[in-house]
């Protein structure tokens, strides 16, 4: 078994986008849209802030509403490293799975299905990392196996601290972010 | 070892070394596997070039797929990118794609600033051209046919004004933007920061930015070195009135009053000289007139900064302990837009003399010493003499200019003193954005007989235009090779990778097309640029068809480091660092620097600061599909307190109002803890008033329009761009 999973460090992210244009290219993601975004978060009064800059995406959790909500099978599992995929063949496009997600990481592409980070499956087959990761010029992203204890996503998050988004909302997010 | 090739191109700096060549395949075996070597893919054609979405000329790979243009990644085998294009790079797809790009040579058919056009062909286009410089060298001489260019894409058609005759050519990156710092260091150490900067962020223990906003501003190489400086625990002290990017990961935020910068530099250094923290081994070794300079910085102490600068006298001493502590190790960044003030030579020299004290220049974690590898020149014929010397060669205005200064150019085409320019040709700077106060623009365009405009966009610039020539973009042409100046030594190649999809050029054909109408075609004994290239390569000993498939062929790196046995010469008056200027002394300026109070402007006014965005290259990018998509438009940064009291709030939109009067586009207020109350910023580039940019027109407000007064640099000319000031207007 395999479980895909993204470690990126927001200590070393400096927010400039690169991932979201390469996801944009690598995956034709179409005018208006885009399957990955920065998020600013600012706590304290100037001049003691604490700024995290965070690259999100869908979190292909382990245990994915959008999957168990959706009327058509469209998303599902993909049984390589648990990645959430939509099969475009399927979908409907009935949104149920955009209100069923808590990161609000999907939307209906112009074609009429419902569309999302897929972690560059097409890429990982081919032993190649996600877009996103492999052109990051802040280095900040990690991509591997967390059922490998060796893999370095496993080894980062043994090592240092970190978070993932919405833990309360049950849904088992595979991003975790270092700090 | 030392040749001198007689190269145009390649800056021949003084210490510069010169490098052999090895296999690059040896160096980046593995990363070339990575890249060359993945599973064939049908329909997948891969062609490296480099990439001109800024000025850092990052090695880089386009992928087409069944034909269509797909994705940019950066070359692995390149030392710029290191494999990893910056945002703007990997959008580089989206200036092919371009829906507001130019697309066949227009003349003017109606007042000039009013983009009304007449599609013709490129012989149509080039002989009224031809026509108009013959007229101009005919009534006035060549002399009053000026340019002003930006990046490596002006090479050919430099070539063709320096054979017509021309001597004014101008970069605006000389006066608006790296000059100062430029001239403080060549005063100071008698040789320029470069571009890409000789900075070795990548093993600084210490790194202290100065307004300087890394990874807000993407300067690839640079970026990455500076999150490897993150990642590894590196101390980093930043000062900027703005709580940039780069301050989050600091660990001293010195939230300076704009301004000010001077007074907290002479105040480290008052520091740092009383405490005899500095290297008095490399003082004592390269240093000149220390003891004057040593003198001059006594009144400076936190103390007296502490009410300019805003910053406490104790982080002050901190600071300047912390950077102390990790000398040599330690890089007081230069920046590179450094036009900020009226007095960023003395600024930028400040800057030169900490890292002096601590000993940086020439060392590990400093400043590293780079090379470049020996292209020859093409052997062309030798260009006429000049009957009038440059502008800047009859004036003692600005006496340690060494570029041709913009603004004087525009100067002189308003006055026809010290005598009239007629013709501007404008290559890839939006003029109109780029130089200070718009209004004398134009007021110099209007004396103009003839404005040419070579671009791939219809700027600004281009709708004052009488003719516009358009370029094919970067990933559509060959251009000039870049045998760079940097730590390791390469040179770059751009090659087409698709056909240009209407009737665009690239500039090496427009420029020899050109001098064939002007009759200067003697001057172009090339017939295709292919031919030139392997010319070139040949004579240096490089095979063209190794850089043709691999887009870079890598030199010997030699030392960098004096400690490692690079040559520590000094090219000034006294051959070493000059804590003390006799050559500014000489000309009456201040031989060690020496702080003004800034103007603070009207009461009620916020200053207006202006900075860049990853996303965007100054107002070239706006219609980029791809980088639009991601940022459209520009916010205005507010202080959260200052917007409660103006009973504003993020997401509204207002206009800025200058000290002028003059009234900005609407634009989104960002209200933030991220920003001092005293001041406003806005990233550059936005508030389109070309109608042409469709996509873009409108959206976002215009820094530029707003900077209307610039504040002269007395010793170079630069143009101090951050003395405006503005008030906020609710509503759209």
């Amino acid at each position: 078994m395999s479980r895909f999973a993204m470690v990126i460090d927001t200590h070393r992210c400096v927010g400039c986008q690169d991932c979201v244009v390469a996801c944009k290219t690598e995956n034709n993601v179409p005018e208006g849209y885009t399957r990955d975004w920065i998020a600013e978060e600012v706590h304290g009064e100037f001049p003691t802030l604490h700024l995290e800059l965070r690259s999100e995406r869908c979190n292909h959790c382990s245990n994915p509403p959008c999957v168990a909500c959706c009327p058509t099978g469209a998303s599902h599992v993909h049984p390589l490293g648990g990645v959430v995929l939509v099969s475009h063949d399927l979908c409907i496009g009935c949104k149920a799975c955009l209100a069923a997600c808590p990161y609000d990481a999907r939307f209906i592409h112009p074609d009429g299905y419902a569309d999302k980070c897929t972690f560059c499956i097409h890429r990982v087959e081919r032993g190649l990392d996600p877009a996103c990761v492999s052109v990051c010029p802040a280095h900040c992203m990690h991509f591997g196996d967390l059922d490998d204890p060796r893999s370095e996503v496993s080894r980062l998050l043994a090592s240092r601290n970190h978070h993932a988004l919405l833990p309360e909302a049950g849904t088992n997010p595979n991003i975790f972010y270092l700090t | 070892m030392r040749t001198d090739s007689g190269n145009p191109v390649s800056r021949r700096s003084f210490l510069k070394i010169s490098a052999a060549t090895i296999a690059a395949g040896a160096a980046a075996g593995s990363a070339l596997h990575a890249v060359y070597e993945t599973p064939r893919e049908k329909g997948i054609r891969r062609v490296p070039t480099y990439c001109d979405l800024c000025f850092w000329k990052c090695g880089a790979i386009a992928t087409v797929r069944d034909g269509r243009l797909w994705k940019i990644e950066g070359n692995p085998l390149d030392p710029l990118s290191r494999g990893r294009l910056c945002p703007r790079g990997t959008g580089g797809v989206g200036a092919h794609f371009d829906p507001d790009r130019l697309r066949t040579p227009l003349l003017r058919a109606s007042e000039r600033g009013r983009e009304v056009w007449r599609p013709v062909s490129w012989e149509e286009a080039l002989d009224f051209l031809a026509s108009k410089m013959r007229a101009i060298q005919t009534n006035y001489g060549p002399e009053s046919m000026a340019a002003f260019v930006h990046g490596i894409g002006g090479t050919f058609l430099k070539h063709t004004l320096k054979a017509y005759g021309a001597v004014n050519i101008a970069a605006p990156s000389f006066a608006q933007c790296r000059g100062p710092r430029d001239t403080a260091f060549r005063l100071t150490f008698g040789d320029d920061v470069g571009s890409p900067e000789r900075t070795d962020i990548e093993n600084a223990q210490c790194l202290v930015l100065i307004g300087s906003h890394l990874g807000e501003n993407m300067h690839n190489t640079q970026v990455q070195e500076f999150a490897n400086a993150v990642g590894r625990g590196a101390s980093i002290i930043v000062a900027d009135p703005r709580f940039s990017v780069a301050a989050s990961k600091a660990k001293f935020y010195l939230p300076v009053k704009p301004g000010t910068d001077l007074a907290l530099l002479l105040a480290w250094m008052n520091v740092i000289v009383s405490e005899k923290l500095y290297d008095k081994e490399y003082v004592g070794k390269y240093g000149f007139g220390f003891e004057q300079f040593a003198a001059s910085v006594v009144p400076y102490t936190p103390e007296w900064a502490y009410p300019e600068t805003g910053i406490e006298p104790e982080t002050i001493r901190a600071t300047a302990r912390e950077m102390a502590r990790y000398r040599p190790a330690t890089l007081v960044h230069p920046g590179r837009h450094s036009n900020w003030y009226g007095d960023d030579t003395q600024r930028e020299r400040a800057i030169a003399l900490l890292n002096a004290l601590l000993g940086s220049w020439g060392r590990k974690g400093g400043f590293y010493i780079p090379s470049s590898m020996d292209v020859p020149g093409y052997p062309y014929p030798a260009v006429p003499k000049p009957s009038r010397p440059a502008l800047r060669a009859m004036s003692n205005k600005f006496p340690f200019a060494n570029e041709d200064i913009s603004t004087s150019v525009r100067e002189a085409t308003i006055t026809g003193q010290p005598y009239p320019i007629k013709g501007w040709m404008v290559y890839a700077t939006n003029l109109i954005n780029s130089l200070p106060n718009q209004d004398e623009t134009i007021r110099a365009i209007r004396q103009l007989d003839l404005l040419v405009v070579v671009d791939v966009i219809p700027s600004e610039i281009a709708g004052w235009a009488d003719v516009v020539l358009p370029e094919s973009v970067y990933l559509e042409r060959h251009d000039e090779m870049n045998p760079e100046l940097f730590k390791q030594p390469f040179i770059a190649l751009r090659q087409p990778v698709v056909p240009a999809p209407d009737n665009q050029k690239p500039n090496w054909w427009i420029a020899r097309r050109l001098a064939e109408k002007l009759g200067l075609g003697a001057y172009y004994p090339w017939k295709t640029i292919d031919e030139y290239l392997e010319h070139r390569l040949t004579a240096g000993g490089y095979s063209y068809e190794q850089l043709k498939k691999q887009g870079i062929i890598r030199g010997k790196q030699p030392p960098i480091y004096f400690d490692d046995g690079a040559p520590a010469q000094f090219d000034t008056p006294s051959k070493k660092i000059e804590f003390y200027s006799t050559q500014l002394a000489q000309a009456g300026f201040d031989p060690v620097p020496k702080y003004t109070r800034p103007d603070p402007g009207p009461p009620g006014y916020y200053r207006l600061l202006f900075g860049r965005a990853p996303v965007h290259s100054f107002s070239r990018t706006q219609t980029n599909p791809l980088l639009s998509d991601v940022m459209s438009e520009n916010s205005l940064w507010l202080n959260a307190r200052e917007a409660q009291k103006l009973d504003l709030k993020s997401g509204d939109y207002v206009r800025l109002r200058n000290q002028d009067g003059k009234l900005s586009n609407p634009i989104k207020l960002k209200a933030t803890e991220r920003i001092r109350p005293d001041c406003v910023f806005m990233v550059h580039g936005f508030g389109h008033t070309s109608k042409a940019l469709r996509s873009a027109y409108g959206k976002g407000a215009s820094d530029a329009g707003l900077i209307t007064r610039y504040k002269n640099d007395p010793l170079m000319g630069g143009t101090g761009m951050n003395v405006n000031f503005v008030t906020i207007e609710k509503g759209a």
